[in-house]
């Protein structure tokens, strides 16, 4: 038996491809969507696919500390509606801003909690509790509205969601704030890191003095909390709670954080990754719609292009 | 072979002989591991070659490896522990008819294994509820299901029990009778020269030495692996003990079949032998808050101590080097830097939230050098470490505390005799300084060469304690056999 090694040092592009990964795909694919489809890059197509990933965005941030920590979260777009229903009920009852959107991130934080409580403590399937929240929020937000719109008479709060700042969309504004805001959660802080070991190991995370129940608790609370929030600045957005919007936004928010090589499995996630995920995942949309292309078929390309990012990072991972 | 940043197998070449057991040994990360899981066909390795009866081979997958006769039974076992025994023999090729598993056949044909390797399990016990001794006898058992002919263990007794240990080395010799050929990875000496035909040693990844067994000594080995001399690596040197140290009195809870009680001293090292499931894990999880307690009181430098949770044990000063690494100890997608500051973050965070990136690394960076882990940089993935590396990565997590007790479970499982000895020193330093020191051990040279005093655990209570003066080998075996065993004998 022999084995002996040639020194051959890596190869750097493949180095740089490691480190870089999405990162890199999403500034091929910003280029060539420039150049090549029309009216792609204009200062309004800019705004506005910038306002596109912005509730995205927003709450793929504690989604990634949700995956990372090892768990799940499909109760979001339900969250997201109820919060704009009740946000729209409340403010039309009291005539009061304030009231409207405590009461929805009221909402938000209870229903979060009441899933952090169950996983970390009851030790339930986070995929099955967060499926039986999904569809009993969703169900209180049809019961609260009656089933229709709820248009919202205070003119002061759409300033929320259609107002700009320096020329770009308070939304993004707000998005980008969260970006910085979670990405140095993450990275800086103990309870950032703690998250990613939960997500590692909790076992091991136990028994070296993590509060696992609670850094989870706080996850899910805090995902809630964020859920609702966009979920009121999309009220803002069109004027009124809407009952029935943003089904299936789950799994558009967990696609960006896939694509952006968040591990299902936790422990593994950056923030400027998951910021490449959502950009690649809004620019091939937006290019889409630039392009005429019918609904039917964006579903069909959405689903490969996460697919594809999948089976590249497993390629990659093969490969060192 | 290589990996980023190194080359943990350079221009190794030796033969292994059929009807013969080889034993490979070398320092943690000497690239043993590695060797074997390029004959399994797990890696391919980056030149060389492998041939099996004169006839060059490639494998490019553990497939290959199998068809060709060669199985490997690794340092972590690979067996679904939700599925039954039987199932996981035949993984892969269950007996079957268009694609239905003909339970029967599958059944007797996995009886018959089990009987050929002289064990005698429920085929369709769930393989989890197996003992870790009964999970590697089902995995031996699965290598002979494929007609293995070349068999390598790596560090299969690190967590057997002595009977089962017998047992393997008895089924090891039959194999060897068989005309197998058998390579053997272990950390023991005592083992390689009791089993071996022929040794071959690595060191940094190099061929050492080649030969038969007769013509070394063990501290001809030893040399050879560790690069220099090692005197006496226990090194023991009497110390002055405090009184303040861990009192608990009648301490109840799972795992232990009477009250416990004990006192270790401050400065003492306090020893735990006994056999595997005897308790000694289970007390120390106790004193550790990480299962709870149903009675009894523990009392650290005089104060009362109510833990419920390991958090509020690490505050109090009590940590835990758990015993099963990998379920317990790793966190094996993050970093060597991450692992080793797990605990100590929380103490050294700026106002208690904000982590002090450059305390965090200069501390990995003296842990490792001080642990001489083997590893290219403190950003390198613990998982991509060497077992026994990956260990001393976990002891370091508890060295970056200010602590009152530690409690070492198994702490030089896996270890090579190098980092044991600095680990034996390190735990010296550490009771010198007052530090309450318990190790759990079922090495008996390491229990009698490094404690004061020896606590003997039989069936979920503490037999006996004695002074270092007193303990001797024959005493601390009969202490710790089953009584049934002792009146038979
Ligand atoms: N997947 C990997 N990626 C990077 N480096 C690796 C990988 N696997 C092993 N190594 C490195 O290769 C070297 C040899 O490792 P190996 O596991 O073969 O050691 P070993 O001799 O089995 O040690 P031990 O006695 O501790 O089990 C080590 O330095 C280790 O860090
Ligand atoms: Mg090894």
């Amino acid at each position: 038996m022999a084995t002996d090694s040639s020194a051959t040092a890596r190869k750097p592009i493949a180095e740089f491809f490691d480190k870089a990964g999405m990162l890199v795909v999403l500034a091929i694919l910003f280029i060539a969507c420039s150049l090549f489809v029309e009216n792609f890059f204009s200062l309004a197509n800019m705004k506005g696919l910038a306002l596109a990933v912005s509730m995205t965005g927003m709450v793929s941030c504690t989604m990634l500390f949700c995956l990372a920590a090892g768990d799940f979260d499909l109760s979001i777009g339900s969250v997201v509606a109820c919060a704009g229903v009740l946000a729209a009920v409340v403010m039309n009852k009291s005539e009061s801003i304030a009231l409207g959107v405590g009461a929805a991130l009221g909402l938000g934080a209870l229903v979060g909690f009441i899933n952090g409580f169950v996983v970390a403590k009851l030790k339930i399937n986070a995929l099955i509790t967060t499926l039986a929240t999904m569809q009993i929020v969703r169900g209180f937000g049809f019961i609260i509205s009656g089933g229709t719109a709820v248009g919202i008479g205070i003119e002061d709060f759409f300033g929320l969601g259609n107002s700009a700042f320096l020329g770009v969309p308070t939304p993004v504004w707000i998005t980008a704030a969260c970006f910085a805001m979670f990405g140095f959660i993450l990275n800086r802080t103990v309870f950032g890191r703690d998250t990613l070991a939960v997500g590692g190991n909790s076992e091991a995370s136990h028994l070296a003095g993590i509060a696992v129940t609670r850094v989870k608790i706080a996850i899910f609370t805090a995902q809630g909390v964020m859920a609702a929030f966009a979920g009121i600045v999309l009220s803002s957005r069109v004027t009124s709670g809407q009952p029935n919007t943003s089904q299936g936004f789950e799994l558009e928010v967990i696609s960006a954080c896939v694509l952006g090589g968040v591990s299902l499995t936790g422990g593994v996630g950056s923030m400027a990754f998951v910021i490449a995920g959502v950009l690649i995942m809004g620019i091939v949309q937006n290019a889409m719609n630039l392009m005429n292309v019918a609904t039917f078929y964006q579903y069909v390309a959405r689903g490969l292009i996460l697919l594809a990012a999948v089976l590249f990072d497993r390629w990659k991972r093969r490969k060192s | 072979m290589e990996f980023p940043g190194v080359k943990a197998l350079d221009d190794v070449s030796f033969d292994v002989r059929a009807g013969s057991i080889h034993a490979l040994m070398g320092e943690n990360g000497a690239g043993k591991s590695t060797l074997l899981k390029i004959l399994s066909g797990a890696y391919s390795p980056t030149g060389g070659a492998l041939a099996i009866n004169g006839g060059k081979r490639v494998f490019t997958n553990t497939a290959d490896a199998l068809a060709a006769g060669v199985a490997v039974i690794y340092q972590e076992l690979h067996l679904v522990p939700e599925m039954s025994v039987a199932e996981n023999l035949f993984l892969g090729h269950l007996p079957q008819r268009f694609g239905i598993v003909n339970r029967r056949a599958l059944a007797d044909a996995a009886r018959k294994q089990l009987e050929l390797i002289g064990e005698n399990i429920d085929p369709w016990m769930k393989l989890g509820r197996l003992s870790l001794g009964q999970r590697q006898m089902v995995e031996i058992a699965k290598a002979l299901t494929r007609g293995a002919r070349i068999i390598a263990f790596d560090e299969p007794t690190s967590s057997l029990s002595d009977r089962e240990v017998r047992r393997l080395f008895k089924i090891i010799r039959e194999l060897r009778e068989r005309g197998c050929a058998i390579l053997y990875v272990s950390h023991r000496m005592e083992e390689i020269f009791e089993l071996g035909d022929r040794i071959t040693i690595l060191r940094d990844g190099k061929h050492v030495e080649t030969n038969e067994l007769a013509n070394l000594t063990r501290d001809a080995v030893v040399q050879r692996m560790v690069g220099r001399k090692l005197a006496d690596i226990y090194n023991y040197t009497p110390r002055a003990c405090g009184e303040n140290g861990m009192i608990v009195e009648g301490l109840c809870g799972p795992g232990l079949s009477e009250p416990c009680s004990f006192n270790a001293k401050s400065g003492e090292i306090f020893g735990f032998f006994g056999l595997i499931g005897a308790g000694r894990s289970e007390l120390m999880k106790l004193l550790f808050g990480a299962t709870e307690k149903t009675a009894g009181r523990v009392t650290i430098g005089g104060k009362p101590l109510e833990i419920v949770s390991p958090r509020e044990a690490i505050e109090a000063g009590v940590v835990l080097c758990p015993e099963d690494r990998k379920k317990e100890g790793i966190v094996p997608v993050r970093s060597v830097l991450e692992n080793t500051n797990l605990s100590a973050r929380r103490r050294k965070a700026r106002a208690g939230v904000l982590v002090d990136e450059s305390w965090e690394q200069s501390n990995a960076r003296d842990r490792c050098a001080q642990l001489r882990v083997k590893t290219p940089s403190v950003r390198q993935l613990i998982r991509n470490l060497s077992g026994g590396n990956q260990q001393k990565v976990i002891l370091g997590r508890w060295l970056s505390e200010t602590v009152k007790v530690i409690l070492l479970d198994e702490p030089t499982r896996g270890i090579d005799v190098g980092a044991k000895s600095e680990i034996y020193g390190i735990m010296q330093e550490l009771a010198k300084s007052g530090v309450c020191v318990i190790v759990v051990s079922s090495e008996l040279p390491e229990v009698l060469g490094v404690s004061d005093r020896i606590a003997v655990m039989r069936q979920g209570k503490i037999a006996a304690i004695l002074e270092r003066a007193d303990a001797n080998e024959e005493k601390l075996l009969k202490l710790a056999l089953p009584l049934e065993t002792q009146r038979a004998s």
